[in-house]
């Protein structure tokens, strides 16, 4: 056991664990955090996708001891009275059936538009196509990014300046 | 962390605060319904977005012994709290298409109470009444009827008791939005919390079982609901975006501790030793748990439980005898071994006779592979034995049926057992839910300690519960004008030993350690459930086993739609096949064949099915042509296809377009259209959503999903060997016709009928038929992916 520090939603915690431990076993049991769930184990299905200095990682098959950046859960991506646009898009389009996917789905997607405020459909499909829905919400889900994307263009028009998602 | 078991502080407080009261605590547990729901304030704290209804049912304090919540009494249905808020109670559960938020919409409009002033509280065995929890489409079909029926009854009580009040007569009081007034005088008026709030109503209910419910007012008429028809959005949808919805995953427990099993490599083996040593010096170890051919590991973590399963050394014994063919070999050992029970022949007019005068004879055989549940989430429970009780916490959408069985299992009374229902991945049909929690149950009585057991990847993709694999047979005559006078259907299903649902002789922990029935279920093949006239008709099933019967991965039971898929893909794709023989459009060919005089209910059934499959082609428009289409030039070739289907009282037609790539033979849906009658429409919106994953469900069985093995094991185990549909396969549109072909659509008790599997079932058929029409090659064999389109490409270039 060792301990590890970690910075997750703008806070700073301090565990003692195994440091290969996979991340979404410390986030999940340690932190108490319940939005990245576990879909596989083998990096395949999105399902425990937190978002680490900018990337859409894979915490079941990221080692706890390999964290150097700030861990974005979707806990912490509302800020506080106001959520994401893209968390707005997923209600508006009533995207979720179980939901038991949608925490990746929703960052994977936040990823993908900090990198591509406009992306094409098949933009889309290929930048998601990792992320698994059994429920098969994938044509909602596509419908709450493009909706989402616009949100953010239209805010930037709107205040004239860039607006940080 | 947070822990079930015990009521938070905060969430008291907060509880307290939203019902405005504090001797709601005090009723529940006077009521025997003690329950904490979250309501707005105590979500407010997480979330400050999320409505003020939120079914999460946490669980009660106490240790039992918990009772069956008494049916006939109109207190375990709903709960008046004093400022005229109410919550329902309800023995179902939601899989994600919002029957939740469509059960409240029903109930509201009969109590005239608005949506937002209600909560809701699903399938927790100790606190709602045995509605069975969910399946087969049911759940607004039918007990959606007797939730109505409580709700009347309440506001009927209401009603009198504002009678009394006024002393007026009941005719002279109007009602709106949870306050009753005196017509002629409305500024005279009384909430239902004044009336009732805190309260118990203390009315007996009569009826015979559970769906038979009823008080003694009546239900409204279509006409005056006024909740019902809207698209109100799902409760349960903002908590699962910002994160702060409670799952069953993420119960948790004081000491819980973390298991998991250790299953047979190969099908059929027997457990010859344990070394224990392997694992006992690992951190956090703290049981091997056997019997039998079962074995489990228990450690304080779950990553300590990972490590040991993998690391844990044993002996097993392979079977002497394969335990099935490869699943190459599947069909050809379904055709030849004998079957274990065959229908009687259902025959109508005389097929032999005409069939051997018809002026053309078709044939062909179909064939669909095992498919699996393969939730994105595997099986999962927690147990929890404190205080000589049992609760699990699950998503098995047959809460009570666990409760029953994990008693029977463990040889505990059943009042010492309750199932805390949550929600989790994907829950339609035997799901390995029902495992799971027997394990939990298991284990966490062996070592005393709740214990959370979660399967792997590779544990839920091979011994998950398998839909049943299927060949088929069919033969039609066709006359010199291109009629249908004769049809058919021979099927083969290997559904033997078709397991039920929370059963303790033949849940996987059962098998494993020996338990057995005295026989295998004897399972059962399908037939197709289409209303087509056709004069002269032979259907017959069979159903065939494989050699291993017990501890087999290839263990069958109900997956989404049991036998819908599968039987639709064959029929439908066969009278597409007709229809192409007979040179005859495959809407104008099916329209014909239901267009013949019948019986009354026959008329009706058919009245509807015309009337979906002129909807779909309508909104899609559709050309009339006969398929297969000119072959086009480039690599990409388009086509139409359609297919439709009856489940239980719904009905569906469905037109999916498709590109193929003739020189990848990968195949992608363009477009679909689905025409979909379930008669009255609860929540509009939801049920599209419902199609529409239904629809990718479907495709997602059509183009990808195969179980696959070899003469010792599932070799299928986790999403590159099991793929699954992807965002890449998505439509580019989709488009739903809600269709209401009642005969007297404006009766007052027009019926809503199931829409949870419905549209998934002539998907594959509509696919299959897409690709004939774009490329004159007929695919006969189920999943359609791009290699074995390829080679059926190819091999019909060959031939031809």
């Amino acid at each position: 056991m060792s301990l590890i520090t970690l910075n997750v939603n703008s806070r700073t915690h301090t565990v003692d664990v195994d440091s290969s431990t996979p991340l979404l076993y410390v986030l999940r049991n340690d932190l108490g955090l319940q939005s990245p769930r576990f879909g596989c184990g083998l990096g395949q299905c999105g399902a425990c996708t937190v978002i680490v200095g900018g990337n859409a990682v894979r915490s079941c098959v990221t080692q706890v001891s390999t964290i150097r950046s700030e861990i974005t859960t979707l806990e912490g991506l509302a800020k506080p009275g106001t959520l994401h646009p893209l968390q707005q898009a997923w209600i508006d389009e009533q995207v979720p059936q179980c939901g038991f996917c949608q925490t990746g789905q929703i960052l994977n997607a936040k990823v993908l538009l900090d990198r591509n405020a406009n992306p094409t459909d098949a933009e889309i499909r290929e930048w998601m196509a990792g992320n698994l829905c059994r429920c098969m919400t994938y044509y909602r889900i596509q419908a709450a990014i493009r909706r989402a994307a616009k949100t953010m263009a239209d805010a930037r028009l709107g205040s004239g300046t860039e607006v940080s998602a | 962390m947070t822990v079930f078991t015990k009521i938070p502080k905060q969430v008291e407080d907060a509880m307290e605060r939203w019902s405005g009261t504090t001797s709601r605590r005090d009723f529940l547990k006077n009521s025997g319904l003690l329950v904490v729901s979250f309501g707005t304030a105590a979500m407010a704290e997480a979330s400050p977005l999320v409505p003020r209804s939120v079914a999460q049912t946490v669980a009660a304090e106490g240790a039992g012994p918990y009772q069956d919540p008494d049916f006939r009494q109109l207190d375990s249905w709903i709960v008046i709290h004093e400022n005229s808020t109410a919550t329902f109670y309800v023995g179902k559960t939601d899989g994600g298409q919002g029957t939740g938020t469509a059960f409240r919409q029903m109930m509201c409009d009969e109590l005239d109470i608005a949506f937002d002033q209600t909560d809701l509280i699903m399938g927790a065995t100790d606190l709602t009444v045995d509605q069975g929890g969910s399946g087969g489409s049911d759940g607004i079909e039918r007990d959606g009827w007797t939730m109505r029926r409580v709700a009347a009854e309440a506001r009927r009580v209401l009603l009198e008791m504002a009678s009394d009040l006024f002393k007026l007569p009941v005719d002279q009081l109007a009602v709106a939005d949870g306050v009753i007034s005196v017509k002629a005088d409305p500024s005279r008026k009384v909430s239902y919390g004044d009336l009732i709030g805190g309260r118990r109503f203390n009315v007996t209910l009569t009826g015979q079982s559970i769906n038979a419910t009823t008080g003694k007012a009546t239900v409204k008429p279509v006409q005056d609901l006024k909740i019902v028809g809207q698209s109100l959005p799902r409760y349960d949808i903002p908590s699962k975006v910002d994160g702060s919805h409670k799952w069953a995953v993420g119960a948790t427990a004081p000491g819980m501790v973390h298991a998991r099993n250790v299953r047979p490599p190969f099908a059929g083996a027997k457990l010859i030793s344990i070394d224990e040593s392997s694992v006992a010096g690992l951190p956090g170890f703290i049981r091997v748990v056997n019997k039998g051919n079962y074995l489990a590991v228990v450690c304080e973590r779950e990553e300590q439980a990972i490590a040991a399963s993998r690391q844990l050394k044993v002996e097993w014994q392979k079977p002497a005898t394969p335990p099935f063919p490869n699943s190459e070999d599947l069909y050809q050992y379904m055709r030849s071994a004998s079957p274990t029970s065959s229908s009687k022949p259902d025959v109508v007019g005389n097929p032999d006779a005409v069939m051997a005068r018809a002026a053309k004879v078709i044939e062909a055989e179909y064939e669909v592979p095992f498919q699996g549940h393969t939730a994105l989430g595997p099986a999962h429970g927690m147990a929890d034995p404190s205080g000589g009780q049992m609760t699990i916490y699950s998503n098995d959408m047959k809460s009570y049926g666990l409760r029953r069985g994990v008693a029977s299992f463990l040889g505990m009374p059943r009042d010492r057992v309750r199932v805390v229902w949550m929600e989790g991945p994907q829950l339609y049909g035997r799901t390995a839910a029902d495992d799971a929690g027997f394990e939990a149950a298991y284990l966490a009585k062996e070592i005393g300690r709740p214990v959370r057991m979660q399967w792997m990847r590779h544990e839920e993709t091979a011994w998950d519960v398998k839909g049943p694999a299927y060949t088929f047979k069919l033969r039609g005559g066709l006359d010199a004008q291109g009629r249908l006078l004769a049809l058919e259907y021979d099927a083969r299903s290997a559904d033997y030993n078709h397991i039920g649902y929370n059963d303790p002789d033949t849940v996987l922990i059962a098998q494993l350690m020996g338990r057995r029935p005295a026989a295998p279920a004897a399972g059962s093949a399908r037939t197709p459930s289409e209303m087509y006239a056709i004069p002269n008709r032979r259907v017959t099933t069979h159903v065939v086993g494989l050699p291993l019967v017990w501890e087999s991965p290839l263990r069958v039971g109900n997956l989404r739609d049991p036998n819908g898929p599968q039987v639709t893909f064959a029929s439908e794709s066969f009278i597409d096949e007709l229809a192409a023989a007979a040179k005859t459009d495959p809407v104008e060919f099916r329209l014909k064949l239901l267009t013949a005089d019948s019986s009354d209910d026959e008329q009706f059934k058919r009245r509807r099915s015309i009337a979906v499959i002129k909807a779909a082609a309508a909104e899609y428009g559709w050309d009339t042509r006969p398929s297969p289409k000119p072959v086009g030039k480039g690599p990409i070739l388009t086509g139409r296809g359609i297919s439709y289907c009856y489940r239980g009282r719904t009905v569906v037609a469905e037109i999916a377009e498709v590109e193929v790539n003739r020189e990848t033979g990968h195949v992608w849906v363009k477009r679909f259209v689905c025409a979909h009658d379930c008669g009255l429409v609860i929540n509009p919106g939801g049920l599209r959503r419902t199609i529409e994953g239904n629809l990718l469900y479907g495709l997602s069985r059509a183009l990808h999903e195969e179980v696959q093995f070899d003469t010792e094991k599932v070799t299928s185990v986790d999403w590159r060997t099991h793929p699954t549909l992807t965002h890449a396969d998505t439509p580019a549109r989709i488009d739903v016709v809600v269709v209401n072909a009642d005969p007297n659509p404006k009766r007052p008790d027009l019926p809503h009928y199931g829409a949870g599997e419905p549209s998934c079932k002539p998907t594959i058929a509509a696919v299959a038929n897409a690709i004939y029409d774009a490329t004159g090659v007929r695919i006969r064999r189920v999943p359609f992916r791009d290699e074995r389109v390829l080679a059926t490409l190819e091999a019909a270039h060959e031939a031809s």
